[in-house]
């Protein structure tokens, strides 16, 4: 499967070089360059992180989300989980990212929306927690490179009773 | 870890010596599951609990389920409009009743076997009921509704205790006070915000209790997030007020009072908000000065409050308003709820401050919460060695004039109360 951009006939991508984008990004979480990371993302991009449960229309301005970052503030979160004073993350947990079900949604003038299921691992001093659910992105393609313009990660379990908390990018 | 037998615990609990200025908190108090079964004895079955907020419940119909100190609770405003607590159990046999956690019903009917009650709790019908001819009261086929149910200012809370004599108001003394501060931000009235945030972790209940009014902790817990309020503008020291206080509310209630550097919905701009958060904040400040005065509208426009009301509701006037209640699942582990209040009539814009506001500090993905939760595991683990290192120590401040918010004494407030209740001591 693949996706032409409505307004630009000339600019296709296909699935397997989504999961490649996808799969390149899940590697950078699971190593900690998130600095790296953020370069995935466009300027002005959004990332957000609504409430357990919640449907994909989840609108921060309503809802109470654990996340719902504009790029200034994600930017400050890579700064954050990158000092040593970000106790919940320091000393580092240990992070694995399974990215699986990439499909592509639609596309629409400038942008196209991918979805992949994810199931995050998250492991330090002795127990392990479990993140699933759900991410749909809204991409573009600027100059050839695929760049993330809103990432929201849904989480599809009851509550955060076993987890507690939304310290790492899921 | 190892369970601690009941036999081995060493009382006091708690340990005041005021000529030595010394306040020590035993800490087998946080691991010990025969203090938890004295803790739901003698404080979750007696003491007045948070259920919830009017606005959670605005029309006939609508019904929440809740767990509420160890009860799965219907919270429901019926269709004669009177808000309503009952077990959610069904008195066949059993089964949980009502199974969604929100929504709006003319009657709950019961899987299992199809009995079915109307919002005031009466069995209206149930398959084969001819069939059934027991003699006895009226209503011990009716959901049982808790002992008590009452509400200050939009606030409800339950008493599971029949012979409970204190009525809420009394109970709840001088917190009233700052439930009005919050509470008098609008003319219209408050709501609740976006719905429930729950969240567990692996820590006694009681150290959240302490954390969420812990202004020692601020800095060094925090720095993060303070790096953060000077990136987006803020100015730390900019806080509108000197103020710097700590109050014994009464019945164990306490509450610290304080400038901070962040914007306040309410009524106090940063520069991140721009000329526009000045003149909205200036109206709002406006608005309050007309209804209270100067002197009360400062007081709401710019003090921030931390309080815990005994024993687990906190109140957090803060770059937002949260309220948050918090059970033991374990000794060491605990469920938390968290809301977020906001004035109903509030500028869509002001709303977006607010909750930018909220989750850059607040919650399970803020820039604070996950890092006071760590520190309280991190308390539980050092628990472990408690047959080496007995004693938590709560001094801080003990043997001054004044108390001021870095110091502990909200917490020896709390630990006093705690004490008193566990120990079975009359007032
Ligand atoms: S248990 Fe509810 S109807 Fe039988
Ligand atoms: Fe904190």
């Amino acid at each position: 499967m693949s996706v032409t951009l409505t307004q630009r006939s000339d600019v296709t991508v296909t699935r397997s070089e989504l999961e490649d984008f996808l799969f390149y990004e899940a590697a950078l979480l699971d190593a900690w360059e998130l600095t790296e990371w953020l370069t995935l993302f466009a300027e002005g991009a959004d990332y957000w992180v609504p409430p357990a449960g919640s449907s994909d229309d989840a609108d921060p301005a309503n809802k109470l989300f654990y996340v719902a970052d504009d790029y200034f503030r994600l930017t400050e979160r890579v700064k954050r989980l990158g000092k040593k004073a970000a106790h919940v993350e320091w000393p580092k947990s240990r992070c694995r990212h399974l990215v699986s079900n990439v499909r592509i949604l639609d596309g629409t003038d400038d942008s196209f929306r991918v979805t992949s299921n994810f199931v995050t691992y998250r492991s330090k001093n002795g127990s392990t927690e479990i993140y699933l659910g759900h991410h749909i992105y809204t991409m573009s393609l600027t100059g050839g490179d695929i760049k993330i313009l809103k990432k929201v990660s849904f989480l599809d379990v009851d509550n955060l009773n076993d987890q507690g908390k939304v310290s790492i990018i899921i | 870890m190892s369970a601690i037998k009941a036999d081995t615990i060493i009382e006091p609990y708690v340990l005041e010596n005021r000529g030595q200025s010394l306040f020590q908190v035993n800490r087998r108090v946080f691991v010990d599951d025969k203090i938890l079964t004295l803790e739901e004895r003698r404080i979750f079955d007696k003491c007045w609990l948070y259920i919830g907020h009017e606005s959670e419940l605005p029309e006939p119909g609508d019904f929440l389920t809740r767990d509420v100190g160890g009860r799965e609770l219907i919270f429901v405003r019926s269709q004669d409009d009177v808000v309503r607590a009952f077990f959610n159990t069904c008195p066949h046999r059993g089964a949980i009743v009502c199974r969604e956690k929100q929504g709006n019903e003319k009657m709950f009917r019961c899987m299992y076997h199809a009995w079915a009650f109307d919002l005031g709790g009466k069995l209206i019908s149930r398959p084969e009921d001819e069939r059934y001819h027991a003699e006895g009261g009226d209503d011990i086929h009716d959901l049982v509704s808790v002992a008590h149910l009452e509400n200050y200012r939009g606030l409800y809370f339950v008493n599971f205790d029949e012979a409970a004599t204190e009525d809420l108001s009394s109970y709840l003394a001088g917190a009233k006070e700052f439930i009005d501060l919050t509470v008098d931000q609008s003319e219209v009235g408050m709501e609740i915000v976006g719905g429930t945030q729950e969240y567990g972790f692996d820590a006694n209940w009681k150290l959240l209790a302490e954390n969420s009014f812990d202004g020692y902790h601020g800095m060094p817990t925090h720095t993060t997030y303070f790096d953060y309020v000077i990136a987006a503008g803020g100015q730390l020291g900019d806080a509108g007020t000197r103020v710097n206080e700590i109050h014994d509310l009464g019945n164990g209630h306490a509450a610290i009072e304080y400038g901070g550097p962040w914007g306040r919905p309410v009524a106090k701009s940063v520069a991140g908000w721009g000329e526009q958060g000045e003149a909205d904040t200036a109206a709002l400040r406006a608005g309050l000065e007309r209804r209270f005065g100067k002197e009360r509208a400062d007081r709401i426009a710019y003090h921030n409050f931390n309080m815990l009301i005994f024993p687990n509701l906190v109140i957090n006037n803060i770059m937002a308003v949260t309220f948050r209640t918090f059970y033991p699942q374990a000794a060491n582990k605990q469920h938390v709820k968290a809301w977020a209040l906001a004035p109903k009539d509030e500028s869509k814009i002001m709303r977006q401050r607010r909750l930018y506001n909220f989750l850059e500090f607040l919650g399970p993905g803020g820039f604070a919460t996950p890092d006071d939760c760590e520190a309280l595991k991190m308390c539980q683990q050092g628990y472990q060695n408690l047959n080496y290192t007995a004693w938590n120590d709560i001094s801080k401040g003990m043997g001054e004039n004044s108390q001021i918010t870095t110091d502990e004494e909200q917490m020896r407030v709390f630990w006093r109360e705690w004490d008193r209740r566990i120990q079975g001591a009359e007032k």
